[in-house]
């Protein structure tokens, strides 16, 4: 620039290389202290309700009775989704990397990234205000119908609010985080497995089952894991959607309830112990995703080392 | 020998066995009448008409293969059939979201002063009035909007430079450091951090340090970085790591320093990826919800001030005047209210999303090519 002395320079750049690198590391290491410190935090404040006498805690049961029920709905809820989504999803991606004319591709990856762009509360109120109404016929119909089955249940919910209805929402939230990367997984299926079907006289579907699937599976797997997880967490297409209740078993009566939507509806006018108590959910959560997270960014790294697309 | 070659071509052991390449129309063309036909005996829709037709079409097209041209064909048909399908049901939920929002969402933007001023003041009366004697539907999400904007701007001051200077280690100096791969594996992870334990963090860090009840919008915008930085961390160092060696090395080779090559060569090139990805952050947090629920409470004031007081924003009044209405007897002017703040937030999301993109196109390098 306009400095002329060589030396003033030099010792100028010297000095801004070590700030600007200070710098980075300092930012890095920032988000390492902040996981960890989601991590303090939560055990700090959610410490007074692990150790409180079991009947201050709400229903009077302990914790663990406290929780349990939320546990078990949270999962209801994150199955249901993902039973509905993965197959979907599969389907959506394989249409986009090896069916959809080149053209359009790219193009139809964004109409569905569109999906996840969309805010859940906005989710929330579609599942509400739309879903729920039309739907509930079917669950009369699957009341009469399938009502032998536990999970089939009646009577259906004349409002069709149920967990089921939860269910379908999270599923269309976790379509397109499953769709984007099971899609890139089979983008990269090597180009000479596909030609070497195809030469052997392959139709495209034994091609895409001989050699994109098995390329892709543990993409798909760890896809669904981080959809799981996702999944998990949503809070407010639930907590909109369900009209919550104790544990049971039918899919179709309201009922359940998941740990994030407990946490969304009590919170703001939680106090004392209720705080810690809700405090102690959101960890509980916490630790069930990461757990379920960093098995999917392992399965993820593993493969990335030996697939050597990249 | 013309006249009998026709007919031979027709029957050519090449083509024999396999379906005109007309079938799909006709089976289409056959199926959408069947359905409709179908429909008008138990009551017509559309919605049904599209279903039962998909049904026939692939139905139709896979048993006229299978007898035709067997039962490996007929397979491959039929996973077409299912892929295509299932790309086709993924857009319903999209377009049912949008058309939900855009048609209960329009009244109550049109309505005057939706915009312009905030719930201050408005109770259950009014809204009972606005019902029963037809009077003009009173508040609006002005409050909200500040509040959105104000917790997003604070949320991108906090999360950008945190996050760009990671990618930035991450690029330039981690090489593969254990120290880098722990980073990069924990934003990962972070990633997938659910957004009410990210609120549920900061209000407890909060609670801690300044004091228990701590509830204003800069706590929700440290709930909202923690969402944010990681996506920034992802897309920034996605675009630098694009950046070719040849100019990093080029510009080392006139003996410039390291860190105004970062500055000077390396971000320029990749700034309109970085920008782009930021911009996609500030959409995903936008509309974020359940973390503003716990860290800023609601309010229905106007409140600027992000370090004291409840604040209001877009979803949170969404979510509150869907779930408590105003007035509970007569909950229809909240819905109004609720769907025009969607179709606003909604907006707003879509406007970001395409800035985004157009970021990335107007402010790409230009290679010469």
């Amino acid at each position: 620039m306009t400095t002329t002395s060589l030396t003033k320079s030099r010792g100028a750049g010297r000095a801004g290389d070590k700030v600007f690198s200070a710098a980075t590391l300092a930012a890095g290491c920032l988000i390492l202290a902040v996981l960890f410190g989601v991590a303090l935090f939560l055990a700090i404040q959610a410490f007074p309700a692990l150790v409180a006498p079991a009947d201050k805690i709400q229903g009077g049961e302990g914790f663990f009775t406290y929780i349990w029920p939320l546990v078990i709905g949270t999962l209801i809820a994150s199955v249901i989704a993902l039973v509905i989504a993965t197959p979907i999803a599969i389907g959506v991606a394989l249409f986009i990397s090896h069916y959809a004319p080149r053209k359009l591709a790219s193009g139809l990856g964004y109409v569905v990234d569109l999906l996840a762009a969309i805010p859940s509360v906005i989710y929330g109120a579609w599942g509400v205000a739309f879903l729920a109404k039309e739907i509930s016929p079917a669950y009369d119909w699957l009341a009469e119908n399938m009502g032998w089955l536990p999970i089939f249940q009646g009577p259906a919910s004349a409002t069709g609010k149920t967990i089921l209805t939860a269910g379908i929402v999270l599923a269309v939230m976790v379509l397109p985080i499953i769709t984007s990367l099971t899609r890139e997984i089979f983008l990269q299926t090597p180009k000479l497995h596909e030609e070497a079907a195809l030469a052997l006289g392959a139709t495209r579907w034994e091609m895409v089952r001989m050699t994109v699937l098995p390329f892709g599976r543990p993409g798909i797997i760890s896809a669904v894991m981080l959809g799981l997880g996702r999944a998990l967490g949503e809070t407010m297409a639930v907590a909109l959607v369900l009209s919550s209740g104790a544990l049971t078993a039918s899919l179709i009566q309201s009922g359940n309830q998941t740990i994030a939507a407990e946490i969304a509806l009590n919170f703001p006018e939680a106090s004392g112990l209720k705080v810690s108590t809700l405090i102690a959910a959101g960890l509980v959560l916490f630790v069930i995703t990461l757990g379920v997270n960093m098995i999917a960014r392992g399965i993820i790294a593993r493969h990335k080392e030996f697939s050597g697309a990249n | 020998m013309t006249s009998t070659l026709t007919p031979v071509r027709k029957r050519s052991a090449l083509t024999k066995g396999q379906l005109p390449k007309a079938a799909p129309y006709i089976v289409l063309a056959v199926a959408l009448v069947l359905g409709a036909a179908i429909l008008a005996l138990i009551g017509f829709n559309a919605f049904g008409w599209g279903i039962v037709s998909a049904i026939l079409f692939a139905a139709g097209l896979v048993g006229w293969s299978l007898v035709v041209e067997g039962s490996r064909k007929a397979k491959d048909k039929l996973a077409t059939c299912l892929v295509v399908g299932s790309f086709l049901v993924a857009l319903l939920p999209l377009f049912s979201v949008i058309w939900t929002v855009l048609v209960n969402g329009i009244p109550g933007l049109l309505d005057p002063g939706f915009l312009s001023t905030s719930m201050n003041g408005v109770t259950g009366a009014f809204d009972n009035k606005t019902v029963e004697e037809g009077a003009p539907l009173v508040g609006g999400i002005y409050h909200a909007f500040m509040g959105t904007l104000l917790i997003t701007v604070l949320a991108t001051i906090i999360s950008v430079p945190v996050g760009l200077l990671t990618a930035i280690y991450l690029v330039e100096y981690g090489e593969d450091r254990p120290l880098a791969r722990a980073i990069t594996f924990f934003v990962d992870v972070m990633t997938g951090i659910p957004s009410i334990v990210a609120g549920l963090f900061a209000a407890a860090a909060f609670f801690a340090v300044v004091g228990p009840g701590t509830k204003t919008g800069a706590v929700a915008a440290v709930a909202l970085s923690v969402l944010m930085i990681p996506v920034v961390v992802r897309s920034s160092e996605e675009m630098l790591k694009i950046v070719p060696n040849e100019l990093r090395e080029a510009a080392y080779a006139l003996g410039v320093r390291k860190w105004r090559t970062i500055l000077k060569v390396v971000l320029p090139t990749a700034i309109s990826g970085i920008a782009s990805g930021i911009t996609l952050a500030i959409a995903r947090v936008i509309g974020e919800t359940a973390p503003i629920l716990v860290t800023a409470g609601f309010a229905t004031t106007i409140n600027t001030n992000v370090f004291s007081g409840w604040m209001a924003s877009l979803p949170t009044f969404i979510y509150t005047q869907i779930l408590n209405p105003t007035s509970p007897s007569n909950p229809d002017p909240s819905s109004v209210r609720a769907w025009g703040a969607a179709l606003v937030l909604i907006i707003l999301v879509m406007l970001l999303n395409l800035g985004a993109r157009l970021i990335a196109r107007i402010f790409s390098p230009k290679t010469g090519r």
